[in-house]
């Protein structure tokens, strides 16, 4: 079974604005999924809807072969790096991860690499309200790999990371789809998105434009950069 | 279960530690121990504290919860985004927000009644109603702040609606009182007043405190109604209910729009 995560009949409005239009779409298991498209496209909409953070009006989610319902416990096999980073301010980063650490469980086992990584910066006894962006930056990232998850989601990462901590993170996202762990990465980034990806999605006002692998946009578009090539699929031609 | 006791500890951790929840306390330490330095016995403390905390708990509790619900949003997200179940984790925040609020509140004010008090038997029924209205307003405050935040996307709405709710419950709900008493002077209105008074909070509390002190000779035939239905054992027990349901029907409204909330 290759298929990780099989989105079917997806839809959810916000009042009359539709959000995602009955998407459907297979992420396959130990790709690099890029998830792209301007702003307003439905890409969180989606990413919140695979976490439980949004409850779709239509559509169904299958994750590993079972449908995902009302039983948050699928979200175990998660793991989310949200776009900009929020912890309690008083809480320290030690105690944040234990705070995850207690309510996760044990699980599939821990990877400690990237904590290790960010404990190196001596912030891990500091209330997280005197870290700078991009540490606490660092600290998201060691979260979402901390728990092994099976489904790997992460949003804008290398925002706020400096080349070094950017570079670092990338290593790690290669290392773990090499290990076969599945990553589902919204960037605004092509770079980043040439660097990583395998496969792209390309929404557009709720709807998916295209799906495919990388190399199979530029020849179906007959463009050389995926940037010209997603420009084209929007009807801009040569950008 | 488990999952709220954990989400709790953490929360108890991050809030216990704010300046704001650190202020309060300290605040409410020094007015308390400063009334007893003018003075004041341990009863005419507890009156001089009736309007201070008629007033200050339920903004505090509003603004703060309001403040704070909105500031951990997402937190909260990405909490939602773990393997917990989203009534677990609004039990760990209402709890983690409204036992550090109830803590501040009865060392602010009980700590001095320690310190200075002389132990006399007619203290103890005023001073643990001031403690049990002070805690109960805090919990119902809290319910209010966390509906409002849970509710409204837009903070300035959460921040605006949590003033008014203060506002309506400690200002103008006894303006509108009078009104009617003025307007209907003609007809017997002890009943409709006394169901009135039931449903504001902060009238509760001050209700509840007023009848330990024996002033509601002061307040007429009207005080004497009020009397013979608060100073009786069960309608002591109708207020308490009545402040625990203002507490849970807000409560339970803002679980049910966490529930079904698109974060």
């Amino acid at each position: 079974m290759n298929t990780a995560l099989e989105i079917r009949g997806l839809g959810k409005r916000f009042g009359s604005v539709v959000a995602l239009d009955g998407l459907d779409l297979t992420i396959e298991r130990g790709r690099v999924t890029a998830l792209v498209g301007p702003n307003a496209a439905g890409k969180s909409t989606l990413i919140r809807a695979i976490l439980g953070l949004v409850h779709p009006d239509t559509g169904t989610l299958v994750l590993d072969g079972e449908p995902l319902g009302r039983d948050w416990r699928y979200r175990g096999r998660l793991g989310y790096m949200p776009q900009a980073a929020h912890f309690p301010d008083n809480l320290t980063p030690r105690e944040v991860v234990a705070m995850l650490r207690d309510l996760r469980g044990s699980g599939a086992g821990t990877d400690e690499e990237l904590l290790e990584w960010f404990a190196q910066s001596g912030a891990m006894d500091r209330p997280v309200r005197g870290l700078s962006g991009g540490t606490r930056q660092k600290l998201n990232a060691a979260i979402a790999f901390l728990f092994r998850p099976a489904l790997l989601i992460l949003d804008e990462p290398t925002a706020g990371l400096d080349p070094v901590a950017s570079g670092r993170l990338k290593d790690k996202i290669r290392a773990l789809r090499a290990q076969g762990t599945t990553v589902l990465l919204s960037s605004h980034l092509i770079g980043e998105i040439e660097e990583l990806a395998d496969d792209l999605v390309f929404l557009v006002e709720g709807r998916i434009r295209y799906a495919g692998g990388l190399a199979e946009l530029k020849a179906q578009t007959g463009e050389r950069s995926v940037e010209r090539a997603m420009a084209a699929l929007l009807g801009g031609g040569r950008a | 279960m488990r999952a709220t006791r954990r989400i709790l500890r953490y929360e108890l951790h991050n809030v216990l530690r704010s300046r704001t929840v650190l202020v309060y306390a300290a605040l409410l330490f020094l007015l308390t121990d400063a009334l007893f330095r003018f003075g004041g016995s341990g009863a005419r403390v507890v009156l001089s504290l009736l309007n201070v905390v008629l007033i200050l708990v339920p903004l505090v509790s509003a603004l703060f919860g309001t403040m704070y619900v909105y500031g951990a949003r997402e937190f909260t997200e990405l909490l939602l985004a773990q393997p917990v179940g989203r009534r677990s984790l609004f039990t760990g925040l209402y709890l983690g927000l409204s036992l550090p609020l109830a803590g501040a509140f009865l060392a602010g004010v009980g700590l001095p009644f320690i310190l200075h008090a002389t132990p006399e038997a007619a203290l103890w029924g005023p001073l643990l109603m001031l403690l049990a209205a002070g805690l109960l307003l805090t919990f119902v405050f809290t319910a209010v702040a966390v509906l409002l935040a849970t509710h409204f996307d837009d903070r300035a709405k959460g921040l605006g609606g949590a003033i008014l709710v203060w506002l309506a419950c400690a200002i103008i709900y006894d303006g509108l009182i009078l009104l009617v008493v003025s307007w209907f002077s003609d007809y017997p209105l002890e009943g409709p007043v006394l169901a009135l008074t039931l449903m504001n909070p902060v009238d509760l509390g001050r209700v509840l405190l007023l009848l330990q002190f024996d002033t509601a000779a002061l307040m007429g035939y009207t005080g004497a109604v009020f009397e013979r239905f608060f100073g009786s054992a069960g309608g002591r027990v109708a207020v308490l209910a009545a402040l625990v349901v203002q507490a849970v029907v807000p409560l339970a409204l803002a679980l049910r729009v966490f529930r079904r909330k698109d974060f």
